[in-house]
């Protein structure tokens, strides 16, 4: 089974991908699926209605809002990054984490490299498949090297502006 | 000056430590270029022409001595002796190794400097006024709230890929130093009649290809709310701005497609989720503001009799003064600018001797604050009238007492094709020639008050669009010609320059302004400026000269 790293509980970890990512021309196989926002529009509550999981990979362009009615549903929303520049699906996980409160799996997928794990994980990304081959040690190295951030974001870290409050 | 705290240290430092295992990932080649690039432009290196460049971050545009003179040691120790001053008041090195700059990052963060986000599609070096806290018409101290700026905009997890760039400008003064209209956001600090504390809001100014001078969105935001005005209006461009063509990309082309009306009302719907939460609380802009190190003003008497003297004996100084001098808020100080428009010399440019020249300065005379302008010049913010002499007679030894601040020879130009990869023309060596041609000071000071800005391209990088007269440089047919705007201008009277005619080849672009200033000086009407006589002619007079001699 392949394989993808994980935030859990504020660590990361290796663990078994139990999802099939599926393009919408491919047939469906069995099991846990992730599809496309037009194929969710289409199928999503068949598959559902089968009893497997079922995520949704939403392209940068697409509105994580228009996913809202069905996040209750969903096991993973994967944000697709088809460029690291790209920096749209940082938009969408933060709206996804911290206005929608989807508590599932938020995904990176896509042109997903270490030097933005620090900022994935602030935005509320918690499953990671890097296609840089960053190893488990080498995305926690990413994600821990910074001790203060100056901002609030979708994650729980104290901003350096309260830090500073409690000293 | 801001005094950082241990947050802050560790902050730099470990972003230094970052950025040291990222060039050495590249250097080893376990990364492509390719992937490099945004990475190595989040951190101010640029490959160019010859070399790598690293742009340092001059946080809006504000350093005491003790950088200032580190600054220049870096220039000697890596480059080769100088720096260059840009238009986003940092300090641009142009000749930098790859593999040294882990160290040099290292020796900045040793002084509380760094060069984050000073170029990729993020949130830049905020611009603020070069006179706050001096300037006796300002509001509050930009300072602070550009300081909040920087700590809020440094490695944002959500705004560091954004469609495009994005530069931020506030000013707190009636008389704009800081081309706020011509930034995505510019902030121009307001107090309502109750006494609040507050911003208006302009969006969507910008230079470029597409020039446009940002329409206002909001016309008070109290200021205790700007942290979560501004995520939201962030979210709105990080979402909407295009990212199909890099020359639509600016936050400028989305607001200009939507409509001042239609994206002022996504923003505030966007703000309204945002709520309070994204605000900063006031203890911090508390903190922040008493972070900032006190001024010591003696209580001075408003005549200075060295002063007044030195006037009268050193017709150099009378000329200085005339010119560089600016009015203090208190009364005994002056505001003293730097031109580092030497006649001949590249603009902006500085040698290393020259900073510590400017250093040591401040140190002695100007309560260890040095400040950078948007022109390129060097500010030491307050200065005693008693010292002004001594700090001229220093600055002029060093090749610094050019009297030309806001005069003819005081042009902006970007480096142009002598080092970017992106030019099409050559900027310095217009300015240079312009600057000979009125070398002479009195014809300089009978001319008055006139901003040329020159790019090398169209990414405009000079100004050129708010150039009194900018110049444009175009490749035609592997020649360099220069295109003339009249007209713009980038003060509180915002305004984009017209285009005048076909562009001229290099050999004549001098005349031409020469000719200009002929028509100018023969049109004026009392005291008016150069471009107050062009906004009451109009460009016919100026076309039917300049282009009269090519027939």
């Amino acid at each position: 089974m392949p394989k993808l790293i994980r935030r859990e509980a504020e660590r990361f970890v290796e663990a078994d991908d139990s999802f099939t990512s599926v393009a919408d021309d491919q047939d469906l196989p069995e099991g846990d699926v992730i599809v496309s926002f037009a194929r969710f529009q289409s199928e999503g509550h068949a598959l559902i209605g089968e009893g497997r999981r079922v995520g949704v990979r939403l392209e940068p362009d697409e509105a994580v809002e228009a996913l809202a009615d069905d996040l209750g549903k969903l096991s993973v929303v994967a944000l697709a990054f088809p460029k690291f520049r790209d920096g749209r699906a940082f938009t969408s996980a933060h709206v996804l984490k911290s206005r929608l409160g989807f508590a599932g799996e938020i995904r990176a997928v896509g042109d997903v490299v270490r030097d933005l794990a620090g900022f994935m994980v602030r935005c509320g990304f918690t499953g990671f498949e890097p296609a840089d081959g960053a190893t488990l040690e080498h995305w926690a190295r990413s994600v821990q090297r910074h001790r203060h951030v100056y901002q609030r974001a979708a994650d729980s870290r104290i901003p350096a502006f309260a830090e500073r409050e409690g000293r | 000056m801001y005094q950082y705290d241990s947050l802050d240290r560790d902050i730099l430092a470990d972003r230094s430590a970052e950025f040291r295992d990222q060039v050495a990932r590249r250097l080893s080649g376990e990364i492509t270029e390719e992937h490099f690039k945004p990475v190595r432009l989040m951190n101010g290196l640029y490959l160019q022409l010859h070399a790598y460049m690293l742009r340092v971050a001059i946080p809006y545009g504000s350093m005491n001595a003790k950088q200032l003179h580190k600054l220049a040691d870096i220039g000697r120790r890596y480059d080769k002796g100088y720096g260059h001053f840009t238009t986003r008041t940092n300090l641009q090195f142009h000749w930098i190794k790859l593999a040294d700059t882990p160290d040099i990052l290292d020796e900045l963060a040793s002084i509380d400097m760094h060069a984050i986000q000073t170029s990729g599609n993020c949130i830049r070096n905020v611009t603020a006024d070069p006179y706050a806290g001096a300037t006796a018409d300002e509001i509050d101290d930009p300072r602070v709230w550009s300081e909040a700026i920087r700590q809020w905009s440094s490695l944002h997890p959500e705004f560091s890929f954004l469609p495009r760039k994005f530069k931020i400008a506030i000013t707190a003064s009636a008389k704009d130093r800081t081309v706020a209209k011509a930034h995505d956001i510019g902030l121009m600090v307001r107090r309502a009649r109750d006494g609040t504390l507050g911003f208006e809001v302009i969006v969507g100014g910008g230079m470029g290809r597409t020039p446009f001078i940002g329409p206002t969105i909001r016309e008070f935001l109290p200021a205790h709310r700007l942290f979560s005005y501004l995520e939201a209006i962030l979210r709105v461009y990080n979402r909407h701005g295009r990212r199909d063509n890099i020359y639509k990309a600016r936050i400028k082309i989305l607001v200009s497609a939507l409509g001042r009306e239609a994206f002022a009302r996504e923003v505030e719907e966007e703000w309204s989720k945002v709520g309070e939460a994204g605000d900063l609380p006031d203890t911090e802009i508390a903190r922040i503001r008493g972070a900032f190190s006190r001024k010591a003003f003696e209580t001075l008497p408003a005549q200075s009799e060295v002063y007044d003297a030195a006037v009268s004996a050193d017709p150099g100084f009378a000329r200085f003064a005339r010119n560089n001098l600016k009015p203090h808020k208190r009364q005994g100080y002056t505001i003293v600018e730097i031109s580092l428009k030497g006649i001949g010399e590249t603009p902006g440019d500085a040698t290393s001797d020259q900073m510590d020249v400017v250093a040591d300065l401040a140190e002695r005379f100007g309560q260890d604050d040095v400040r950078v302008t948007h022109e390129q010049n060097l500010v030491l913010p307050h200065v005693k009238l008693d010292d002004a002499p001594e700090v001229y007679r220093a600055l002029a030894a060093a090749g610094l007492g050019t009297p030309n601040i806001n005069l003819i020879s005081d042009i902006i130009a970007c480096p142009g094709l002598d080092y970017c990869a992106l030019a099409n023309a050559r900027a310095i060596i217009v300015a240079q020639d312009i600057a000979r041609r009125f070398a002479d000071q009195d014809r300089a000071e009978q001319v008055g008050e006139l901003k040329i800005k020159i790019s090398g391209c169209i990414n405009a990088c000079g100004h050129h669009h708010v150039g009194h007269i900018g110049i444009l440089g175009v490749d035609k047919k592997g020649e360099e010609f220069y295109q003339l705007t009249l007209g713009g201008s980038g003060a509180e009277d915002a305004a984009i320059g017209k285009i005048l005619g076909p562009a001229l080849p290099l050999d004549r672009v001098t005349d031409a302004i020469d000719t200009l200033v002929d028509v100018y000086l023969r049109e004026r009407q009392g005291d008016e400026r150069f471009l107050d006589t062009y906004r009451r002619t109009g460009d016919a007079p100026f076309k039917e000269a300049v282009y009269a001699e090519t027939h």
